[in-house]
């Protein structure tokens, strides 16, 4: 009974003691936010992972693919069926993209991969990450609604707002052209057509070759007349207009397949009149990362951050891929992009575009004369995912493991969730020592306060006390002071996450810029998830290391004779 | 000697100070009967309070026995001396030794607290505060419970531990300088409680002072000069 009066009195009365929990205090707090951060990231994360790689993944070896996406389906349905829930096949290449920006070609390396949307929204969240579907927000303000509603079907088709931004483009570039037209005929000032005239075309530049049309095109124009990559696209289209006539090079499907046909009749119709319309669509449609097409622009006397968009749904872009044949050839394409893929991984956003599996098999020859087509992967969203392994044995025992690999998307993954998995762990060990150190704190005043208090520890032994009973004073004491701190610090954390965009935007503003960019992270707020069993721990660790650092003062204490003690001024 | 309360047989004492042995008791044999008030009287240095620590069994000697009712107990486990200083001796400091976190009815409860688990004195608490009152009344300190002993005044400090020492209702009261630190009014005050309590409830008492005019007013004195007895002294 004593030894509890005692502590608690003790607890109240040394306020040195409290000062050293302080530093408990503050590590448990950090530890918490650090933790709890760290798993809102890691949770987000993968999340967005996840929603791209679908649950598991079966991949042929070569890019070149495996035959009949529909009987492998089969395949897997028959030997894993009742794990899984839906299957999407996609053809996954290396690929370069160029659009014009700036009065510039930009090629970038980029992983096309052709999907069929319908199946694709399926197996992963796929709406979500498309800009169409998505309510945009700036400073926590919607900027834009959504312009499709969550329950349209995700198609390869041009929003209103993607036709009008497109009708728009169409008609400066014909009010351009009339300016070109009405110029005195000046070769100095008269600009190439390129409808007019195409480029020559031969076998060895069996290409687009968008750049050189660039060149040429630049080479002729007075660099600040209008915005030039209307001419410049259109450079592109009149190239790939003179290879399908060439009939050397890939032949186009005159049939569309997935657009709506009015619109491809318009345009077969006006291909057949030799005046293409420039604005019907290509058949080949991209979901293009928007980490390809966007950049952060900071406006040097503002400060301010603004996003600009260097392609924007409606603009046509061109594809540079390679077919399946041996050797593997260079195929080129013209494209529409339909809408911006935005998944929140800055790794796909600026690797990742999307575009009509069909088109992607027909350019890449990847359907064979009896109409069978070939796919480079079969992504399956399971029933559970918590059956993962089992569903990965069962298809690895139908799929040769010579032609397919079969993963989980976290083995997929396994680097890049381990790196963050390691991460925490050292922040966790950094932190971790902190509340040791302090520790170490605890175990100096306490050793200060046995001494002061040794002539009571020789009273509580004259009236009887036993060297446990006053040992488990200080073990108790050190208990209390552990229980004080990380309360308090598991309070102070669980305020500081609960109010850290608040307090971010205070650091913010006092800063004059922003502490956590959104424009970096994706995200338009700190993501955080509390978890009870992490709290727990860090409250645990933080007592036990009170304690522990009490176990030395207090065997001092017990083994303190009572005569020296009683003496002891 | 069964007669005797509380005694010591050749009782020795040296205490180490680097290579040297310092003897301070050097066999003293003191017995006191039931009932007895005894005092020792001797110098500073004469070895008088490590005589009292040692038959309060706050020491061990490192020669000769301390016997209670006639039974040897210097040499008894740790566990069973704690036991016999919480319930066989009360003691009493010229400085008075209260604990300055608690008040004045907890410091007097502070031999039941650590007797007892906590469970059973919670169970009794009330009984047991009622005992401390009526002891604090007796002492002349009912009205100052809840006054830390910062707060107290050395006459009642020393009344506040008399109550500590008798709360557990000891056999044997041994009492180091009780009135060392107090003016001689202060210091009259506190022996006349103490007799009164020897007389009353038959506590054999072992008082330990300097002071002779205080020494003679017990039962017997008992002269100490350099750790060893001088004379053997009926009282006036």
């Amino acid at each position: 009974m004593y030894k509890v009066l005692l502590c608690l009195r003790y607890l109240r009365t040394r306020y040195i003691a409290l000062a050293s929990i302080i530093s408990v205090m503050l590590g448990v707090a950090t530890m918490i936010v650090v933790n709890s951060v760290m798993a809102g990231f890691g949770t987000e994360m993968r999340e967005r992972i996840h929603g791209i790689l679908a649950d598991v993944i079966i991949e042929t070896h070569s890019l070149d693919g495996a035959p009949d996406p529909e009987r492998q389906m089969q395949l897997a349905q028959q030997s894993a069926g009742e794990y899984i829930e839906a299957m999407t096949a996609t053809v996954q290449v290396y690929a370069m993209l160029s659009f014009e920006y700036a009065d510039r070609w930009v090629t970038r390396p980029i992983q096309l991969i052709g999907i069929d949307p319908v199946t694709k929204a399926k197996v992963g969240p796929l709406k979500e990450s498309l800009d169409s579907f998505r309510t945009i927000t700036k400073d926590g303000e919607v900027v834009r609604e959504p312009l499709r509603s969550m329950n349209e079907i995700p198609g390869w088709e041009l929003t209103d707002a993607g036709w009008e931004y497109r009708r728009e483009w169409v008609e400066r570039k014909a009010e351009l052209e009339r300016l070109w037209q009405s110029l005195p005929d000046d070769p100095g000032l008269r600009r190439e057509s390129p409808f007019d005239d195409p480029p020559p075309f031969n076998d060895e530049q069996s290409s687009i070759e968008p750049a050189g049309g660039d060149a040429e095109t630049e080479a002729a124009t007075p660099p600040n007349i209008g915005p030039p990559e209307f001419d410049a696209v259109q450079t592109v289209s009149n190239e790939t207009d003179a290879k399908k006539t060439d009939g050397n090079l890939v032949q186009f499907p005159e049939t569309p397949f997935d657009a709506p046909p009015n619109i491809e009749t318009q345009k077969n119709d006006a291909e057949a009149e030799g005046t293409p319309d420039p604005a019907a669509l290509w058949p080949a449609r991209l979901y293009i990362g928007s980490g390809l097409v966007e950049m952060p622009v900071k406006d040097p006397h503002t400060g301010e951050v603004r996003i600009i968009r260097m392609v924007n749904p409606g603009d046509d872009v061109a594809v540079s891929t390679v077919k399946s044949s041996r050797p593997p050839e260079a195929v080129h394409f013209n494209a529409t992009v339909v809408d911006v893929f935005r998944s929140g991984m800055s790794e796909y956003d600026s690797t990742l575009v999307f575009c009509n599996l069909e088109y992607l098999q027909r350019a890449r020859g990847m359907i064979d004369p009896s109409g069978t087509k070939s796919i480079t992967s079969i992504q399956i969203k399971l029933k559970d995912y918590d059956q993962a392994g089992e569903a990965v044995a069962r298809l690895q025992q139908v799929f040769s493991p010579n032609y397919f690999s079969i993963q989980t998307w976290e083995q997929k993954q396994g680097p890049l969730l381990a790196a963050v998995e390691i991460e925490t762990a050292i922040l966790n060990v950094l932190l971790f020592l902190i509340i040791a150190v302090a520790g170490f704190g605890i175990l100096a005043i306490f050793f200060m306060i046995v001494v002061e208090k040794t002539r009571d520890i020789g009273i509580l032994k004259a009236l009887g006390a036993s060297s446990r009973g006053v040992m488990s004073i200080f073990l108790s004491y050190g208990l209390a002071l552990g229980i004080v701190g990380s309360t308090v610090g598991v309070g102070l954390g669980l305020l500081f996450v609960t109010y850290i965009n608040e307090i971010e935007d205070v650091l913010s503003s006092i800063r004059g810029r922003k502490v956590f960019d959104e424009t970096v992270y994706y995200f338009p707020e700190i993501p955080t998830v509390v978890e009870p069993v992490m709290v727990f721990w860090v409250a645990f660790g933080a007592m036990i290391i009170a304690v522990m650092a009490s176990i030395l003062p207090a065997r001092r204490a017990s083994r303190l004779h009572p005569v020296q003690a009683l003496r002891y001024e | 000697m069964p007669s005797n309360h509380i005694s010591t047989v050749a009782l020795e004492k040296a205490y180490l100070k680097g290579q040297h042995k310092i003897p301070v008791l050097r066999g003293v044999e003191i017995s006191a009967k039931r009932g007895e008030f005894l005092s020792v009287v001797g110098q500073s240095g004469s070895g008088k309070s490590t005589l009292l620590h040692l038959m309060g069994l706050l020491d061990s000697p490192t020669v000769g026995e301390v016997l209670f009712n006639g039974e040897r107990i210097d040499d008894l486990p740790n566990k069973t001396r704690d036991v016999l200083r919480n319930r066989v001796f009360g003691f009493i400091f010229q400085f008075y030794h209260l604990l300055p976190e608690l008040s004045v009815l907890e410091n007097v409860l502070a031999p039941l607290m650590i007797r007892h688990p906590m469970l059973t004195y919670w169970k009794r608490k009330r009984q047991y505060k009622d005992a401390a009152q009526s002891i604090l009344d007796q002492v002349g300190l009912g009205h100052r419970l809840k006054h830390r002993p910062s707060e107290l005044s050395g006459g009642e400090m020393q009344r506040a531990a008399i109550a500590r020492a008798l709360i557990s209702e000891p056999e044997i009261l041994l009492a180091d300088e009780p009135t060392g630190n107090l003016d001689t009014s202060t210091g009259q005050e506190i022996m006349s409680l103490l007799k009164k309590l020897n007389d009353e409830t038959n506590l054999t008492i072992l008082m330990v002072t300097h002071d002779n005019a205080i020494a003679n007013q017990a039962d017997r004195i008992v002269r100490l000069s350099e750790g060893r007895i001088e004379t053997l002294a009926e009282a006036a």
